[in-house]
């Protein structure tokens, strides 16, 4: 692979800017929540603590909100710009969620946020209310279709190739709604977002803990991002395994590599609690094993097996002959588009035509690839095992860690213990982790994914726009250039507006500088 | 499979009516929010008249910004030949466009948190987002007219004769460049008159007095787009039109004609009413700015809608068209979604359009109250 060849530089570009993006998103997804429950409890009880501390997380929730929006418009475009194969190739299913995620969703948190940091004057009560539980109901909307987006990449149920449009085009909708992985991608990334929310709130408020300052604000803000946190770290985790589940059904090759299970185990296989993969020997130089337990996650059973990576290597062989039958026909479709011969061939085998795109994504031309090439391409069904390896391993223990401390948070919460201790150091020096955690979480999903756009449907080598690599490089550049400079703006702004905390309610002018 | 009620035909003249509306939708609603971005530089003498500007635009520009997401979007989905070829063709003039957009919230949010020079730039970077978008967008609708140099290959890939560069400064040129002017006098034109109704004090004076002349230099450069047209090598389907097959635009005949993007205004010409009410209500607004300046703001969104429409109406069937390759020009016809996504995107809007004018009517209707320096000093800690 040529570093500066078209495909990688959008490779490149779309990797940072969609984990740019996703920094501000997780917490979008969770602060909105608990902002209906500051300001819920301010409507309940009438306690002017209650607002200041939805005026205080609410100016924060502002400040991450408009890098959010900013952000997603460059994914969105992105799409056509540097992957116009890919929007013409799978438009017809691929656009639909995105569209409606913008009439359903965003045109809902979007009218909505204007009215909850300008309308506090403007409005009764319980109206300000509402407008903030439907921005919160319009963020996690949009995260449901851009994840029904997203599954159908992973797991592109509800299509099918038509060789005169050269397309896959939609054959229901209520299937690409009801896409399991979309399902359980959407639970486990609110999820995220809610631990991301929560431990922002939980970290700055054990900042004002420690320092003893607001502590009538953040006492009550520790204790409600406790019980939250806990309740989106338990989901996560758990709901997690149910994406570990719904991986074995539809992509057997990421959960292979995401655990370098190189050879098929006797069931229930074992789980590599470390391991040294070695791509080129396709086996583990090192390794400690726990029985059985993978086995259990992937397949929920004491008997069903787990095809390791070789195996599923050596199986594709046939995906292979498929595709290139199929290849054939469709390029006998371009002169002779009634061909019934082909026509034929092409219903029984078109599900595998990507196969025959991964082909010639790698340089060799379908119709006359032989045995060695086929071989060769085979193995490049295989993604970097190392790297995902640990990955998942670290977003695991990140997991695990965060429900630790959320249940130290929620103890101490329940018994009224108020005395800084350890929790509250840890709570705040463990702010960044849940982004570090999700980010890992998207970098396995996508990277582990490849060679494919669209698994099974669309490599990623074919799926870019005709562009020359000049004109990527500059546009990379300029958005590293761009949004670093904004990150800098941005997270200075963060700490100072975090530092500056809540103001005493007769003198709110302090927050200004 | 579920049953389709609805020819194929008739669904891609539908979307390609929501397309029109959805473009109407940014320039009308969007719009106004740029153009005042573009004025708050150049008419604020004093901070808290910059204040006042971009506080009329602080509680609603978020929700007009999903205009232009949504738009994408759906020319996403029920157009995906149309936004692969586009947005890969713009490149440069696409990134742009995204800078200057990331600038708006950024600036907006940013900008009473720094002091003196460093919050003078933030307005200066505001008034980037709201020129470079309509600019853009105008020479892109420029370049529909004149063609841009693309053709598909077997795999219907779209490939662009220009490189690096060269690329960017084809679009840049003199019919497009036209374009582009009266695009940024409309968007000028309408956010001054959206100042007007919002604002009391010295910053409705000075918007009043920006309003006949931008809409006198929107009416000048319409006009003379007008004619130009007609002068224009225009493209044409020579081949049967089959309208309700299979999207595929490489099997047509399409030749280039002087003065063909009349044909329909000459074959139908109660069409010429298009153009007509756009400039009237550019008139109508100029007359009504002082003394009903609600009314003038919907005059003035009715001269965007009108421009925007005069244009589509000109173009079709042609969505986008290849002077490399004038047979593989993207038309209603055969550059669409497939039937089953266009229903169900019709469904989709027919449910959720009215929902979204209903909210965003409540929206507006809460931060009606026109403002100005008093309010801005005393709500000082609430706004930008």
């Amino acid at each position: 692979m040529d570093m500066l060849d078209p495909v990688t530089l959008s490779r490149l570009q779309f990797a940072a800017t969609a984990l740019y993006h996703f920094l501000f998103v997780p917490l979008t997804l969770g602060l909105c929540w608990l902002l209906v429950v500051f300001e819920t409890t301010y409507v309940m009880t009438g306690k002017e603590v209650w607002k200041t501390a939805s005026k205080f997380w609410g100016k924060l929730f502002a400040i991450n909100f408009a890098m959010g929006v900013a952000t997603g418009i460059t994914m969105e475009f992105q799409f056509g710009t540097n992957w116009a194969y890919y929007s013409h190739y799978v438009g017809d299913i691929f656009g639909a969620p995105l569209a409606i995620e913008g009439l359903m969703a965003f045109f809902l948190e979007s009218a909505m946020v204007g009215l909850v940091l300008f309308g506090w004057n403007k409005m009764s009560k319980l109206q300000h209310l509402s407008a903030t539980f439907f921005m919160a109901l319009g963020t996690n909307l949009s995260a449901v279709w851009i994840l029904i987006a997203n599954g159908w990449m992973q797991n592109p149920v509800a299509a099918s190739f038509n060789p005169e449009s050269v397309r896959m085009e939609m054959t229901s909708f209520a299937q690409l709604v009801f896409n399991p992985v979309a399902q359980a991608k959407f639970v486990h990334t609110v999820s995220a977002g809610y631990v991301t929310g929560s431990l922002f709130v939980l970290g700055i408020a054990s900042y004002f803990i420690i320092k003893g300052k607001h502590l009538e604000v953040m006492r009550r803000s520790f204790a409600v991002a406790a019980a939250f946190g806990l309740a989106g770290s338990l989901s996560a985790v758990v709901l997690g395994d149910e994406s570990g589940y719904n991986l074995n059904e539809h992509q057997q090759m990421k959960m292979a590599v995401i655990e370098s299970m190189w050879e098929t185990e006797k069931a229930p296989a074992g789980f590599n609690l470390i391991a040294l993969p070695n791509q080129a020997a396709q086996k583990n130089d090192f390794e400690i094993k726990i029985p059985a337990v993978l086995g259990l996650i992937g397949t929920r059973s004491f008997d069903k097996q787990m095809p390791g990576i070789k195996q599923i290597v050596a199986d594709s062989e046939i995906k292979f002959q498929n595709g290139i039958k199929a290849y054939a026909a469709f390029e006998t479709l371009q002169n002779d588009r009634t061909n019934a011969d082909a026509l034929a061939i092409m219903k029984l085998y078109s599900k595998d035509l990507g196969y025959g795109l991964l082909l010639k994504a790698n340089g060799v031309e379908p119709t006359a690839a032989t045995p060695e090439q086929i071989k060769a391409v085979s193995l490049k069904l295989v993604p970097n095992v190392a790297p995902l390896f640990w990955s998942f391993r670290a977003m695991v223990g990140l997991g695990f860690w965060f429900i630790i401390m959320f249940a130290s948070a929620f103890i101490m919460a329940a018994k009224r213990n108020y005395s800084p201790s350890w929790v509250h150091k840890a709570a705040l020096y463990s702010i960044p982790l849940p982004w570090l955690a999700a980010e890992l979480g998207w970098f396995i999903a996508e990277y582990g994914r490849q060679p494919w756009a669209v698994e099974g449907v669309l490599p990623t080598g074919l799926a870019s726009s005709a562009i020359s690599s000049p004109l990527v490089l500059t546009s990379l550049a300029g958005f590293v250039l761009f949004y670093s400079t904004l990150l800098v703006v941005d997270l200075k702004l963060l700490f100072k507006y975090a530092r500056l905390g809540p103001p005493n309610l007769d003198s709110q002018a302090t927050v200004k500088n | 499979m579920m049953p389709i009620p609805v020819d194929y035909e008739i669904l891609r003249i539908i979307w390609w009516a929501l397309l029109g509306v959805l473009l109407i939708g940014i320039a009308v609603m969007d719009g106004f929010d740029m153009g005042v971005a573009f004025l708050n530089p150049l008419l604020g003498k004093t901070d808290e008249e910059n204040r006042v500007m971009i506080n009329t635009i602080a509680p609603v520009w978020d929700g007009n910004q999903v205009w232009l997401i949504t738009g994408g979007g759906a020319i996403f989905a029920a157009w995906p030949l149309v936004y692969a070829t586009a947005f890969s063709g713009f490149y440069i003039a696409m990134f742009l466009v995204l800078v200057s957009l990331i600038l708006r919230p950024v600036s907006l949010e940013y900008r009473n948190k720094f002091e003196g020079g460093a919050r003078k730039a933030w307005d200066w970077a505001l008034f980037m987002s709201g020129l470079v978008p309509p600019l853009v967008f105008g020479v892109a609708f420029g370049n529909l007219f004149v063609g841009t140099p693309f053709e598909f290959d077997m795999m219907k890939v779209p490939h662009y004769r220009d490189g690096f560069l060269m690329g960017f400064l084809h679009l840049l040129n003199p019919f497009s460049l036209l374009c582009g002017l009266v695009s940024v006098a409309m968007h000028a034109a309408h956010g001054a008159i959206f100042l007007n109704a919002k604002t009391t004090g010295p910053v409705k004076q000075k918007a009043q007095k920006v309003v006949p002349i931008a809409y006198g230099i929107w009416l000048l450069l319409f006009v003379i787009g007008g004619y130009w047209v007609s002068q224009l090598n225009g493209y044409s389907i020579t081949s049967a039109a089959a309208v309700d097959v299979v999207s595929n635009p490489t099997i047509k005949q399409v030749a280039l004609v002087k003065g063909v993007w009349l044909k329909n205004y000459l074959s139908n010409p109660i069409l010429f009413a298009i153009p007509a009410l756009g400039i009237i209500s550019a008139l109508a607004t100029i007359a009504l700015a002082k003394i009903r300046p609600v009314t003038a703001f919907v005059t003035s969104g009715l001269t965007v809608a009108m421009t925007i429409t005069t244009a589509g109406v000109s173009l079709f069937p042609f969505l986008m068209t290849s002077k490399l390759n004038p047979n593989h020009s993207l038309t209603v016809w055969d550059a669409s979604s497939s039937p089953l996504t266009l229903w169900v995107m019709t469904i989709v809007a027919v449910i959720f359009v009215p929902i979204v004018i209903s909210y965003t009517g409540w929206a507006y209707a809460i931060v009606r109250e026109a403002i100005n320096e008093k309010y801005i000093r005393d709500n000082s800690h609430e706004l930008y």
